[in-house]
């Protein structure tokens, strides 16, 4: 392995997991609102809409992200709706990662105790405040580990952007190829994965294990 | 407008060389279960267990299997095996690999988790009973960790399908590479091709992985206590 080639390329590699990182934190982000959302009007049961979070759970669950993709980027155009690569890209992370999270959500609401919502409401807590207060505290530790496996599949899942002409990781390591030399491309796609993934594991791996200490999640 | 949908499948062998492409991303997800089945099983077996250096090692292969994307890994074995070990394997064998060596690590972590949720009072009781070891796996603690497993199982098959687009990026033609070719030759006449196509494919996915999930669901339902 040619050490000077390694250090010449890896400004070029700095930058596109810096891209990788801001499209992966705006998907995480918009996942998770658009996930609560849907878990909550789960929760509450609220007619129609419930079931529309239902359906477009199932649909965004069981279906690739790359096919979600090219439809948002080749499909949609032809019917009047451009949209730019990194918003296809943002788009379709969110699309994903929403239905993943509203489980990690729903998994969470569902192993409250009814005796906790009905001890809330019987102290005279609102609808509101009992999720405030009583089941979203709870839930959410249990549905920690879910989120963070979430939160890493959908990280990972950002590798195939460039089909969405994106200049990410694979894209530029893709590039480099043509110059031959393999070794040194796939030790800087190796390294800047590990670099982006591996902390974020690490991080919620330390959460886990404090909020297990602290006797919450299971 | 249905008549640009009729046209883009009937032209030429479209709709058998979408069938053709759906045939190989079935091949590759059911070897590569079939195959971590296989080798997850001891290896999760052995993760469960108490002796010292394999489960340190397993771990660390399942975190790094973990953290990194599938993509890379296949990039990974794709361009560099024949190149430096002069390991000559067709595109097809590539993903099987890659596929296989992510399930099995999944897999051993799954069975890891159904071998260790069955508590050790079943252990002991199974032995103060005068069951031999053998006897106790076999007749206790594996019927009960199946059916924990099962569900965890079925997933990781879902995930396996939803994964094969990747194997686009090593140029073979599994279903969505097959649909981008079609796309390409009728959009110049038929702008709504891609519309069609690319619908088409999301449709056949979620037919084929919405069934499954829902069937995990009603084992997990069934077996839950």
């Amino acid at each position: 392995m040619d050490l000077t080639y390694i250090l010449d390329k890896s400004p070029v590699f700095v930058a596109a997991a810096k891209l990788t990182l801001v499209l992966a934190f705006w998907g995480v982000i918009l996942s998770a609102a658009l996930g609560l959302m849907c878990a909550v009007t789960r929760f509450y049961r609220w007619p129609l809409v419930s079931q529309l979070a239902g359906a477009y759970i199932e649909l965004a669950r069981n279906t690739p992200l790359m096919v979600q993709l090219f439809f948002l980027y080749f499909g949609l155009p032809r019917v009047g709706l451009v949209l730019s690569g990194q918003t296809c890209a943002i788009v379709g992370l969110t699309f994903l990662g929403g239905a993943y999270m509203a489980e990690a959500f729903r998994g969470g609401l569902a192993a409250v105790g009814k005796d906790q919502v009905e001890a809330g409401l019987s102290i005279g807590l609102g609808r509101f405040q009992l999720l405030r207060y009583v089941v979203a505290p709870q839930a959410l530790a249990v549905s920690l580990p879910a989120i963070s496996a979430t939160v890493i599949f959908l990280m990972k899942e950002t590798s195939v952007f460039s089909i969405v002409a994106i200049p990410d990781l694979m894209y530029v390591a893709k590039d480099l190829l043509k110059e031959g030399r393999g070794a040194e491309t796939n030790f800087l796609l190796c390294a800047a994965y590990l670099t982006i993934i591996l902390p974020v594991s690490l991080i919620f791996a330390r959460l886990e294990k404090r909020l297990r200490f602290a006797g919450f999640g299971s | 407008m249905l008549d640009s949908a009729l046209k883009v499948f009937t032209m030429g062998r479209n709709l058998a060389r979408l069938l053709e492409g759906l045939g190989i991303t079935l091949q590759i997800s059911l070897t590569a279960v079939g195959l971590s089945l296989l080798l997850g099983v001891p290896m999760g077996l052995l993760m469960a267990s108490r002796k010292p250096v394999f489960p340190a090692l397993l771990r660390l292969y399942l975190e790094f299997i973990r953290v990194m994307p599938i993509l890379v890994l296949l990039f990974l074995f794709y361009y560099s095996l024949s190149k430096f070990w002069n390991i000559n394997l067709s595109a097809m064998s590539v993903s099987i690999l890659v596929f296989t060596l992510w399930g099995a690590g999944e897999m051993s972590d799954l069975v890891r988790g159904a071998v260790t949720s069955v508590s050790r009072h079943q252990w002991e009781s199974g032995r103060a009973l005068g069951l031999s070891e053998v006897e106790v796996s076999l007749f206790i603690i594996i019927p009960q960790a199946i059916r924990r497993l099962l569900p965890g199982v079925i997933n990781l098959t879902t995930r396996m399908v939803k994964t094969t687009p990747f194997v686009f990026f090593i140029n073979l033609p599994d279903l969505v590479k097959v649909g981008q070719q079609i796309v390409e030759v009728a959009g110049m006449r038929n702008p709504l091709a891609s519309v069609w196509v690319y619908g088409f494919i999301f449709l056949i996915y979620f037919l084929i992985c919405y069934p499954i999930s829902l069937f995990s669901r009603y084992l997990e339902r069934r077996w839950q206590n």
